[in-house]
């Protein structure tokens, strides 16, 4: 049996200690804001926050957050209203739409640490964040935004 | 009295829908401009079927199809096409508001199922969406706002030329007084549809009753600081995707499908995928005959209580495979095959003058041969389709393109009659051709009747999308041309070859279609005298599917490259030399040159292929890049041009190259001549999209196959350009036009160009020629 915190609410799973955290969260807990990208870690789509820091839930099995707290797209603000988010959607970032979750949430993690980030900074920290539709220069301004820069 | 009109998704994808409006609006049964008539379909019998009129089922004007209003104001207008990221759930419900002279605010987007008999053609591709239904959009806005106008003018017994609707009421103009939409929604659906609906050849609206507004009384279109309809599902995890729709009690299917195209399973053995907790049931996926079209691939699919253990258990399947003809694909080979078969002489195409002779008496001859690899879409989105079958009805849920496609293919497997399959429509995550194909539709359908008909989701891996896609083709394009002693080009030939998208819908006919030719091959619209388009046989050995500009990328490169390279071979500047090449601003007449010219179903009358264009974007993006300007050490800068889905787009490109063959882009400019606009951010914002996809295919996306298998698997190994790649600054310059001139494409025309533009950067900055893509580390090993 694991227990986990997710958005702020307790949860327990006696089910296979190997599945992804990313499955739990969608298929067990419907929380699809989520997204499966790759499986490997290698496109992002699948961050959320493990006790504050940006992790790929695709690549995290369900026993490793056992007694840990789980932040996703659902749970960033209860009214979407992060400053992250409301950047995204002052500059009309997404287009799909689909990598855009997990684009949010590295980068909202990525600012808590680094509250006014170089260009250069912004680069390196996103770089694991793939987006198909090439929204990059878009993201670089949101997060930019969002800094208050 | 009043009937309800529009299918809304049950269960799962109402969040789709714009956030704050959603409650209630169909459940209270007041609805209005849905009374059921027969639509009104626009039909021109006698006409050639050009544009719209061409596509299957065309297009629907009806208003009472596309817009209701409920008694509190909220304004529903329908969406047929798919949203995959082009923002057409934003524009084409923009084009109905202003019309109609809604409040955006108080607009509601509703999504339709696939239904081209109602609502007109669905396929959401070819950038075709705003360019066909801008004028049809319009009149049903308009005669939504006439209908609301009679209303008001019958509700105070005025004439109605004393009312006027404006911003979401109707005033009286000699009172003031006014009539919100939702207080007058009822009455309005009882008034006659304004009618006489017609368009003159330039596919301007005209009409006869209808009143259309005035383009400079437009308040959306055009216009900047439109929102995105779903920004802020996106931006909170609330959008769905086809991935993300979870019916009640849903199963989770993963499929194991053959390695090789056309491969077929010989024997399997489930035994231990049975013992995987959660299994729940093994369904195999027939094997598809030829041609194979959207068929699904055939397999072994492995059901479960959730996509983990469906996938655990398909890894744990044995399975004998026999892989059929193509085992033996091998794309290395292929490639020197198909370098062999360009250097020969091709099917002649077209032929001005004669080449062979300018050929022979040419001062300076200059040749080169292109390649580009096979490139998968690698949508962000894997595909997905969720699939339910109650009562002998089939209800499918899905991130397709082609909803219509989809339905017909799904009713043909399950032998269902047409109106017993619903095809709802999610959000796309990323489209670029791949979803036009509803192979995955197929697949949850028989999943579904493979379990009697419990929901069920099939999910695709990123191993499946990239194992299993339907691949731009791969190619390689020759070029040769003569230059007289003041460098001008004086002969010019092109031998193209490519296996063809056609291969997958009948016995491979080994050529190019005419609507891969007038794809930047045969429509070359420069001023020679002498040439030779030729097009060399190739066999398709997998999926040929189209990908994003499709036969654009590998012919613009080809061409943008080599004009590039007789520049340089005469001694002259890119600028002014393709301004020459392109010769003086003039209609180029290509129907005449070319057994069959296919322009993207347009009317050449309405959208000549005009070198005016063409120049003025070269000019406006050389402008804006500062061509000719200083540049640091180590940087060049590349340009490129190309018309396609009768838009022209010109691309500047600067590279910053160090020591070590690294490759930086500091720059890129891109001029884009669409006619006019609907909404100018999306069309900056595809502009943006395609500089990146462009550059992931000139620096490092490429499928390759040994033994007929793909050898690429997931983005580790099939490379995407990510933000550290990407250009510090991308600016869109927008041509301006007034509503007079038609609109072209925006989807796909900024990508032909990217490519080349950029290797001509690199050039510019190394003196490196690279002539086969992707780039990768060539210039760094010089």
């Amino acid at each position: 049996m694991f227990t986990l915190n997710v958005n702020g609410q307790a949860q327990k799973f006696d089910g296979d200690p190997s599945m992804p955290l990313l499955w739990y969260l969608r298929d067990e807990l419907g929380l699809t804001g989520t997204k499966f990208g790759c499986g490997v870690a290698a496109c992002g789509a699948c961050t959320v926050h493990i006790d504050g820091e940006a992790v790929r839930a695709c690549r995290t099995a369900i026993s490793d957050v056992n007694g840990k707290s789980v932040t996703t797209i659902e749970g960033l603000d209860p009214e979407g209203n992060h400053p992250v988010q409301k950047a995204w959607r002052a500059v009309n970032v997404p287009q799909c739409g689909y990598c855009q979750a997990g684009q949010i949430m590295q980068a909202a993690a990525f600012l808590k640490q680094t509250p006014h980030p170089s260009d250069a900074e912004i680069d390196n920290a996103m770089y694991g964040n793939i987006c198909r539709c090439g929204t990059y220069q878009r993201i670089r301004a949101a997060i930019k935004q969002a800094s208050g820069a | 009295m009043t009937k309800i009109h529009h299918e809304l998704a049950p269960s799962g994808i109402e969040n789709v829908s714009r956030r704050g409006v959603l409650q209630g609006l169909f459940a209270t049964g007041g609805l209005v401009l849905a009374i059921s008539l027969a639509p009104t379909r626009k039909a021109f019998a006698d006409a050639p079927k050009w544009g719209a009129d061409g596509m299957p089922h065309g297009t629907v004007n009806d208003t009472r199809t596309f817009v209701s209003i409920a008694p509190d104001g909220t304004v529903s207008i329908v969406c047929s096409r798919s949203e995959m990221g082009q923002g057409v759930r934003t524009g084409i419900p923009l084009i109905v508001a202003d019309e109609m002279e809604a409040d955006w605010s108080k607009v509601k987007i509703v999504q339709a199922p696939g239904d081209e008999a109602k609502y007109g053609n669905q396929d959401t591709d070819g950038s075709r969406s705003t360019r066909h239904f801008f004028r049809p959009m319009r009149e049903v806005g308009a005669a939504a706002r006439m209908m609301l106008e009679a209303a008001a003018a019958k509700r105070w017994n005025v004439d109605v030329a004393d009312v006027e609707a404006k911003n979401h009421q109707v005033i009286q103009k000699s009172t003031g007084k006014a009539l919100g939409y939702g207080e007058l929604a009822a009455d309005a659906s009882m008034m006659p549809v304004p009618t006489g609906q017609t368009k003159d050849k330039m596919n301007n609206p005209s009409a006869a009753s209808l009143r259309l507004k005035d383009p400079s009384q437009f308040r959306y279109i055009g216009k900047e600081g439109t929102n995105l309809v779903d920004g802020f599902d996106i931006s909170t995890g609330r959008a769905k995707y086809g991935q993300d729709i979870r019916l009640p009690g849903t199963k989770y299917a993963v499929i194991a499908r053959p390695p090789v195209m056309g491969g077929k399973v010989v024997s399997f053995d489930a035994t231990e995928a049975k013992k995987v907790p959660g299994f729940v049931q093994i369904v195999e996926i027939p094997a598809p005959t030829f041609p194979l079209a959207f068929q699904p691939s055939g397999g072994i699919a492995v059901v479960a209580d959730n996509t983990w253990a469906a996938m655990k258990a398909r890894d744990a399947l044995v399975i004998k495979w026999d892989d059929g003809p193509h085992a033996s694909y091998d794309s290395a080979a292929y490639r020197t095959a198909m370098e062999e078969t360009a250097r020969k002489p091709g099917v002649s195409l077209r032929k001005e003058g004669d080449f062979a002779g300018a050929m022979a008496s040419a001062d300076k001859k200059v040749e080169g041969d292109y390649y580009i690899p096979h490139i998968a879409h690698a949508t962000m989105e894997p595909p997905a389709a969720s699939c339910q079958i109650v009562d002998g009805k089939a209800e499918v849920w899905t991130s397709v393109q082609s909803p219509q496609a989809a339905h017909d293919l799904v009713a043909k497997y399950l032998g269902f009659k047409p109106e017993d399959v619903t095809v709802h429509v999610t959000l796309l995550g990323g489209g670029f051709g791949r979803r036009s194909k509803p192979d995955f539709a197929v697949e949850a359908a028989l999943v579904s009747k493979g379990i009697g008909g419990k929901p069920v989701k099939v999910v695709w891996t990123r191993e499946d999308d990239i194992h299993n896609g339907f691949y731009h083709t791969v190619s390689a394009e020759r070029l040769e041309a003569g230059l007289d002693k003041d460098g001008k080009v004086v002969a010019w030939r092109h031998n193209s070859v490519a296996p063809t998208i056609f291969s997958l819908f009948a016995a491979d006919p080994k050529h190019e279609a005419a609507l891969e030719q007038g794809m930047g091959l045969t429509d070359n619209p420069f001023d020679v005298k002498n040439v030779s388009i030729e097009n060399g046989e190739a066999e398709a050995h997998t999926k040929i599917g189209w990908f994003r500009s499709v036969s654009n990328i590998p012919h613009a490169f080809a061409i943008q490259s080599f004009t590039a390279e007789l520049a340089a071979a005469a001694g002259k500047d890119m600028k002014s030399f393709i301004l020459d090449l392109i010769g003086p601003p003039r209609i180029v007449n290509i129907a005449g040159m070319v057994k069959e010219f296919w322009d993207y179903g347009e009317n050449p009358e309405v959208h000549p292929v005009d070198t005016g264009r063409l120049r003025a974007v070269i000019e406006l993006a050389t402008e804006k890049a500062g061509w000719g300007r200083k540049l640091p050490p180590g940087h060049g800068l590349g340009l490129a041009v190309h018309r396609s889905f009768v838009t022209y787009v010109a691309t500047v490109v600067e590279v910053a190259v160090d020591e070590k063959g690294a490759i930086k882009i500091p720059r890129v400019d891109v001029a884009i001549d669409c006619g006019p606009t609907v909404n100018p951010d999306r069309v900056r914002s595809q502009m943006e999209g395609a500089v990146i996809m462009g550059l992931g295919i000139a620096m490092m996306s490429e499928i390759s196959f040994k033994d007929g298998k793909v050898q690429q698997s997931n983005f580790d190994d099939y490379q995407v350009l990510r933000i550290g790649d990407a250009p510090r600054e991308t600016h869109v310059h927008i041509v301006p036009h007034g509503y007079d001139v038609p609109l072209g494409g925006v989807g796909e025309p900024g990508v032909p160009p990217v490519a080349p533009a950029m290797l001509n950067a690199v050039f510019a900055a190394t003196g490196k020629r690279i002539r086969a893509l992707p780039l990768r580390q060539q210039v760094s090993k010089a």
